[in-house]
Protein backbone atom coordinates (compact mmCIF):
# COMPACT_ATOMS: atom_id res chain seq x y z
CA UNK A 1 0.00 0.00 0.00
CA UNK A 2 0.99 3.61 -0.57
CA UNK A 3 3.08 4.97 2.38
CA UNK A 4 0.85 8.08 2.60
CA UNK A 5 -2.23 5.86 2.84
CA UNK A 6 -0.58 3.81 5.59
CA UNK A 7 0.13 7.03 7.49
CA UNK A 8 -3.24 8.75 7.19
CA UNK A 9 -5.88 6.07 6.58
CA UNK A 10 -7.56 3.64 8.98
CA UNK A 11 -6.21 0.25 7.93
CA UNK A 12 -9.00 -1.66 9.62
CA UNK A 13 -11.62 0.17 7.48
CA UNK A 14 -9.88 -0.56 4.15
CA UNK A 15 -10.61 -1.44 1.38
CA UNK A 16 -12.90 1.54 0.74
CA UNK A 17 -16.64 1.00 0.12
CA UNK A 18 -16.37 2.67 -3.31
CA UNK A 19 -17.10 0.67 -6.47
CA UNK A 20 -14.15 -0.14 -8.79
CA UNK A 21 -13.30 3.01 -10.79
CA UNK A 22 -15.24 5.45 -8.60
CA UNK A 23 -13.88 9.01 -8.75
CA UNK A 24 -14.37 9.52 -5.02
CA UNK A 25 -11.38 7.27 -4.35
CA UNK A 26 -9.16 9.56 -6.44
CA UNK A 27 -10.45 12.53 -4.43
CA UNK A 28 -9.57 10.69 -1.20
CA UNK A 29 -6.09 10.10 -2.64
CA UNK A 30 -5.77 13.84 -3.43
CA UNK A 31 -7.12 14.78 0.02
CA UNK A 32 -4.49 12.80 1.93
CA UNK A 33 -1.81 14.54 -0.14
CA UNK A 34 -3.34 17.90 0.93
CA UNK A 35 -3.38 16.74 4.58
CA UNK A 36 0.29 15.72 4.25
CA UNK A 37 1.18 19.29 3.21
CA UNK A 38 -0.68 21.02 6.09
CA UNK A 39 -0.60 18.53 8.99
CA UNK A 40 -3.42 16.29 10.23
CA UNK A 41 -3.69 17.79 13.76
CA UNK A 42 -5.60 20.88 12.64
CA UNK A 43 -8.39 19.08 10.80
CA UNK A 44 -11.94 18.13 11.70
CA UNK A 45 -14.09 16.41 9.07
CA UNK A 46 -17.86 16.42 8.74
CA UNK A 47 -19.93 14.47 6.23
CA UNK A 48 -23.57 13.72 5.48
CA UNK A 49 -25.10 10.62 3.92
CA UNK A 50 -24.25 9.10 0.56
CA UNK A 51 -21.34 7.55 -1.30
CA UNK A 52 -19.36 10.79 -1.13
CA UNK A 53 -19.90 11.12 2.62
CA UNK A 54 -17.99 7.91 3.24
CA UNK A 55 -14.82 9.62 2.05
CA UNK A 56 -13.57 11.22 5.34
CA UNK A 57 -14.50 8.11 7.36
CA UNK A 58 -11.26 6.42 6.23
CA UNK A 59 -9.03 9.29 7.40
CA UNK A 60 -7.31 9.00 10.81
CA UNK A 61 -8.81 12.25 12.16
CA UNK A 62 -11.91 13.32 14.07
CA UNK A 63 -14.92 12.73 11.82
CA UNK A 64 -18.66 13.31 12.27
CA UNK A 65 -20.80 11.23 9.92
CA UNK A 66 -23.96 13.30 10.36
CA UNK A 67 -27.57 13.32 9.11
CA UNK A 68 -28.59 13.48 5.45
CA UNK A 69 -28.13 17.03 4.19
CA UNK A 70 -27.27 18.47 7.60
CA UNK A 71 -23.50 18.25 7.30
CA UNK A 72 -23.06 22.03 6.91
CA UNK A 73 -25.40 22.69 9.87
CA UNK A 74 -23.28 20.36 12.03
CA UNK A 75 -20.09 22.03 10.75
CA UNK A 76 -21.51 25.46 11.69
CA UNK A 77 -21.97 24.33 15.29
CA UNK A 78 -18.54 22.71 15.32
CA UNK A 79 -16.90 25.92 14.06
CA UNK A 80 -18.53 27.94 16.87
CA UNK A 81 -17.29 25.43 19.47
CA UNK A 82 -13.79 24.96 18.00
CA UNK A 83 -12.94 28.16 16.10
CA UNK A 84 -9.21 27.34 15.88
CA UNK A 85 -9.72 24.12 13.90
CA UNK A 86 -9.88 23.74 10.12
CA UNK A 87 -13.24 22.19 9.28
CA UNK A 88 -13.74 20.39 5.98
CA UNK A 89 -17.19 19.17 4.93
CA UNK A 90 -17.58 16.40 2.34
CA UNK A 91 -20.98 15.93 0.76
CA UNK A 92 -22.53 14.86 -2.50
CA UNK A 93 -24.78 16.55 -5.05
CA UNK A 94 -27.96 15.12 -3.51
CA UNK A 95 -26.77 15.88 0.00
CA UNK A 96 -25.59 19.45 -0.65
CA UNK A 97 -27.90 20.72 -3.41
CA UNK A 98 -31.21 18.93 -2.76
CA UNK A 99 -31.91 18.27 0.91
CA UNK A 100 -29.13 20.49 2.29
CA UNK A 101 -29.51 23.34 -0.21
CA UNK A 102 -30.71 25.79 2.42
CA UNK A 103 -27.77 25.10 4.71
CA UNK A 104 -25.36 25.72 1.84
CA UNK A 105 -26.75 29.14 0.88
CA UNK A 106 -27.00 30.34 4.47
CA UNK A 107 -23.46 29.24 5.41
CA UNK A 108 -22.27 31.05 2.25
CA UNK A 109 -24.30 34.16 3.19
CA UNK A 110 -22.68 34.26 6.67
CA UNK A 111 -19.25 33.68 5.13
CA UNK A 112 -18.43 31.12 7.80
CA UNK A 113 -14.80 29.97 7.81
CA UNK A 114 -15.32 26.36 6.66
CA UNK A 115 -14.48 24.42 3.49
CA UNK A 116 -17.25 22.56 1.68
CA UNK A 117 -16.25 19.92 -0.89
CA UNK A 118 -19.18 18.73 -3.02
CA UNK A 119 -18.60 15.58 -5.04
CA UNK A 120 -20.99 15.80 -7.98
CA UNK A 121 -21.48 12.44 -9.70
CA UNK A 122 -24.75 13.40 -11.49
CA UNK A 123 -26.89 10.80 -9.65
CA UNK A 124 -27.98 9.34 -6.30
CA UNK A 125 -25.55 6.44 -6.43
CA UNK A 126 -25.97 4.69 -3.07
CA UNK A 127 -29.76 4.38 -3.16
CA UNK A 128 -29.88 2.86 -6.65
CA UNK A 129 -29.59 5.54 -9.32
CA UNK A 130 -32.40 8.06 -8.82
CA UNK A 131 -32.44 11.49 -10.52
CA UNK A 132 -30.55 14.16 -8.56
CA UNK A 133 -30.29 17.97 -8.96
CA UNK A 134 -27.00 17.34 -10.76
CA UNK A 135 -28.43 15.04 -13.47
CA UNK A 136 -27.94 16.64 -16.91
CA UNK A 137 -30.96 17.41 -19.14
CA UNK A 138 -32.02 14.30 -21.06
CA UNK A 139 -30.22 11.93 -18.70
CA UNK A 140 -32.05 8.62 -18.28
CA UNK A 141 -32.14 7.38 -14.68
CA UNK A 142 -34.29 4.94 -12.71
CA UNK A 143 -36.75 7.73 -11.80
CA UNK A 144 -36.61 9.51 -15.18
CA UNK A 145 -36.86 6.64 -17.71
CA UNK A 146 -37.83 8.99 -20.61
CA UNK A 147 -34.98 11.42 -19.92
CA UNK A 148 -34.66 14.23 -17.41
CA UNK A 149 -36.60 17.31 -18.59
CA UNK A 150 -35.20 19.62 -15.89
CA UNK A 151 -32.08 21.76 -15.95
CA UNK A 152 -29.28 20.68 -13.56
CA UNK A 153 -28.15 22.93 -10.70
CA UNK A 154 -25.02 25.01 -11.36
CA UNK A 155 -23.60 24.70 -7.84
CA UNK A 156 -20.71 27.10 -8.46
CA UNK A 157 -22.96 29.97 -9.65
CA UNK A 158 -25.28 29.29 -6.71
CA UNK A 159 -22.41 29.57 -4.22
CA UNK A 160 -21.09 32.79 -5.80
CA UNK A 161 -24.59 34.29 -5.77
CA UNK A 162 -25.12 33.35 -2.13
CA UNK A 163 -21.89 35.12 -1.11
CA UNK A 164 -19.16 32.46 -0.85
CA UNK A 165 -15.69 34.01 -1.05
CA UNK A 166 -13.66 31.13 -2.52
CA UNK A 167 -15.38 29.10 -5.23
CA UNK A 168 -13.66 26.52 -7.44
CA UNK A 169 -14.50 23.52 -9.58
CA UNK A 170 -12.29 20.57 -10.49
CA UNK A 171 -12.74 17.09 -11.96
CA UNK A 172 -11.72 13.78 -10.44
CA UNK A 173 -9.61 13.26 -13.59
CA UNK A 174 -7.06 15.90 -12.45
CA UNK A 175 -5.79 14.82 -9.00
CA UNK A 176 -2.89 17.31 -8.84
CA UNK A 177 -5.27 20.23 -9.39
CA UNK A 178 -7.61 18.96 -6.66
CA UNK A 179 -4.74 18.87 -4.15
CA UNK A 180 -3.69 22.43 -5.07
CA UNK A 181 -7.24 23.81 -4.98
CA UNK A 182 -8.05 22.13 -1.65
CA UNK A 183 -4.85 23.54 -0.12
CA UNK A 184 -5.90 27.05 -1.23
CA UNK A 185 -9.48 26.53 -0.05
CA UNK A 186 -8.41 25.40 3.44
CA UNK A 187 -5.99 28.34 3.76
CA UNK A 188 -8.69 30.86 2.73
CA UNK A 189 -10.32 32.78 5.60
CA UNK A 190 -14.02 32.60 4.74
CA UNK A 191 -16.51 30.24 3.13
CA UNK A 192 -14.76 28.05 0.54
CA UNK A 193 -16.80 25.94 -1.85
CA UNK A 194 -15.13 23.36 -4.11
CA UNK A 195 -17.23 21.31 -6.52
CA UNK A 196 -15.50 18.15 -7.77
CA UNK A 197 -17.08 16.48 -10.80
CA UNK A 198 -16.66 12.74 -10.34
CA UNK A 199 -17.43 9.61 -12.35
CA UNK A 200 -19.89 6.95 -11.18
CA UNK A 201 -19.45 3.84 -13.37
CA UNK A 202 -22.11 1.80 -11.57
CA UNK A 203 -25.12 4.15 -11.79
CA UNK A 204 -24.44 7.33 -13.82
CA UNK A 205 -22.15 5.54 -16.27
CA UNK A 206 -24.58 2.79 -17.19
CA UNK A 207 -27.77 4.90 -17.17
CA UNK A 208 -26.87 8.46 -18.21
CA UNK A 209 -23.77 8.05 -20.37
CA UNK A 210 -24.35 4.49 -21.59
CA UNK A 211 -20.78 3.45 -20.78
CA UNK A 212 -19.77 1.31 -17.84
CA UNK A 213 -15.97 1.40 -18.24
CA UNK A 214 -14.36 3.85 -15.76
CA UNK A 215 -11.75 4.86 -18.37
CA UNK A 216 -14.48 6.02 -20.83
CA UNK A 217 -16.19 8.13 -18.17
CA UNK A 218 -12.79 9.49 -17.18
CA UNK A 219 -12.26 10.67 -20.78
CA UNK A 220 -15.77 12.26 -20.88
CA UNK A 221 -14.89 14.29 -17.75
CA UNK A 222 -11.61 15.39 -19.33
CA UNK A 223 -13.34 16.48 -22.57
CA UNK A 224 -16.04 18.44 -20.74
CA UNK A 225 -13.70 20.34 -18.42
CA UNK A 226 -12.72 23.77 -19.80
CA UNK A 227 -10.02 25.59 -17.85
CA UNK A 228 -9.37 28.37 -20.39
CA UNK A 229 -10.87 31.70 -19.33
CA UNK A 230 -13.49 33.23 -21.67
CA UNK A 231 -13.79 30.10 -23.82
CA UNK A 232 -17.28 29.36 -25.17
CA UNK A 233 -19.03 26.36 -23.69
CA UNK A 234 -21.33 23.76 -25.21
CA UNK A 235 -24.29 22.46 -23.17
CA UNK A 236 -22.36 19.53 -21.64
CA UNK A 237 -19.17 21.46 -20.82
CA UNK A 238 -18.31 23.26 -17.57
CA UNK A 239 -15.59 25.64 -16.37
CA UNK A 240 -12.87 24.44 -14.00
CA UNK A 241 -10.30 26.16 -11.81
CA UNK A 242 -10.67 28.88 -9.18
CA UNK A 243 -13.74 30.79 -10.41
CA UNK A 244 -14.19 33.35 -7.62
CA UNK A 245 -11.79 34.58 -4.94
CA UNK A 246 -12.67 37.55 -2.72
CA UNK A 247 -10.23 38.26 0.12
CA UNK A 248 -11.74 41.61 1.17
CA UNK A 249 -14.99 40.33 2.69
CA UNK A 250 -14.58 39.57 6.42
CA UNK A 251 -15.31 36.09 7.72
CA UNK A 252 -18.14 35.36 10.18
CA UNK A 253 -17.53 36.33 13.82
CA UNK A 254 -19.84 35.67 16.77
CA UNK A 255 -21.38 38.52 18.81
CA UNK A 256 -19.07 37.65 21.73
CA UNK A 257 -15.98 38.04 19.56
CA UNK A 258 -17.24 41.36 18.19
CA UNK A 259 -17.92 42.71 21.71
CA UNK A 260 -14.43 41.63 22.83
CA UNK A 261 -12.74 43.54 20.00
CA UNK A 262 -14.89 46.66 20.61
CA UNK A 263 -14.22 46.80 24.36
CA UNK B 1 10.43 1.53 -8.49
CA UNK B 2 6.80 0.58 -9.22
CA UNK B 3 4.98 -1.49 -6.63
CA UNK B 4 1.38 -2.66 -6.38
CA UNK B 5 -0.46 -4.02 -3.37
CA UNK B 6 -2.34 -6.76 -5.21
CA UNK B 7 -4.98 -7.31 -2.51
CA UNK B 8 -5.93 -3.60 -2.45
CA UNK B 9 -6.46 -3.41 -6.24
CA UNK B 10 -10.06 -3.43 -7.52
CA UNK B 11 -9.12 -3.77 -11.20
CA UNK B 12 -10.73 -0.49 -12.35
CA UNK B 13 -7.96 0.09 -14.94
CA UNK B 14 -7.87 3.87 -14.32
CA UNK B 15 -4.08 3.59 -14.06
CA UNK B 16 -4.01 2.15 -17.61
CA UNK B 17 -6.24 5.01 -18.87
CA UNK B 18 -3.99 7.65 -17.31
CA UNK B 19 -0.62 6.20 -18.41
CA UNK B 20 0.81 8.32 -21.25
CA UNK B 21 3.64 5.92 -22.05
CA UNK B 22 1.55 2.74 -22.19
CA UNK B 23 3.75 1.17 -19.54
CA UNK B 24 0.72 -0.51 -17.98
CA UNK B 25 -1.46 -3.13 -19.65
CA UNK B 26 -4.50 -5.20 -18.57
CA UNK B 27 -3.27 -8.13 -16.52
CA UNK B 28 -4.11 -11.82 -16.64
CA UNK B 29 -3.42 -12.59 -13.00
CA UNK B 30 -6.29 -12.46 -10.46
CA UNK B 31 -5.93 -11.32 -6.85
CA UNK B 32 -7.65 -12.80 -3.78
CA UNK B 33 -10.93 -10.97 -4.59
CA UNK B 34 -10.95 -12.06 -8.24
CA UNK B 35 -10.01 -8.73 -9.84
CA UNK B 36 -7.50 -8.57 -12.70
CA UNK B 37 -4.36 -6.76 -11.50
CA UNK B 38 -2.60 -4.60 -14.19
CA UNK B 39 0.82 -5.59 -15.51
CA UNK B 40 3.76 -3.20 -15.47
CA UNK B 41 6.48 -2.93 -18.11
CA UNK B 42 9.42 -1.40 -16.25
CA UNK B 43 11.49 -0.73 -19.40
CA UNK B 44 9.04 1.89 -20.74
CA UNK B 45 8.00 3.44 -17.40
CA UNK B 46 9.30 6.98 -16.79
CA UNK B 47 8.00 7.23 -13.16
CA UNK B 48 5.67 10.14 -13.90
CA UNK B 49 3.58 9.06 -10.88
CA UNK B 50 0.21 9.61 -12.58
CA UNK B 51 -0.98 6.07 -11.71
CA UNK B 52 0.07 6.66 -8.08
CA UNK B 53 -1.92 9.94 -7.97
CA UNK B 54 -5.09 8.61 -9.62
CA UNK B 55 -5.39 5.17 -7.94
CA UNK B 56 -8.73 5.22 -6.03
CA UNK B 57 -7.59 2.49 -3.65
CA UNK B 58 -4.04 3.75 -3.08
CA UNK B 59 -2.62 0.39 -4.12
CA UNK B 60 0.18 1.74 -6.36
CA UNK B 61 3.43 3.20 -5.04
CA UNK B 62 5.96 4.86 -7.34
CA UNK B 63 9.33 5.87 -5.95
CA UNK B 64 11.78 7.80 -8.07
CA UNK B 65 15.36 6.55 -7.99
CA UNK B 66 17.83 9.41 -7.82
CA UNK B 67 20.80 7.51 -9.26
CA UNK B 68 18.87 6.43 -12.34
CA UNK B 69 17.89 10.05 -13.08
CA UNK B 70 21.45 11.35 -12.76
CA UNK B 71 22.91 8.69 -15.08
CA UNK B 72 20.46 9.18 -17.94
Amino acid sequence: MNPLAEKYLRKEALPTIFCPGCGHGSVLNATIRMIDKIGIEDFLFVSGIGCSSWLPVFIKADVIHSLHGRSIAVATGLKLARPEKKIVVFNGDGDCLAIGGNHLIHAARRNLDITVVTLNNYIYGMTGGQMSPGTPTGGKTKTSPYGNNEKPFDAVTLAIGAGATFVARETAASPVKITKTLTKAVAHNGFSFVEVMSQCPTQAGRNIFGKAAPSDLFNILKENAVSKKGAELTSSQFRTGVLHHDEKKTAFRTVNELLKTEA
Amino acid sequence: MWKIDKDQCKGCELCIAVCKNEALKPGKERNSKGYLVPEHISKICISCMMCDLICPDMAITVTREKEKCEKS
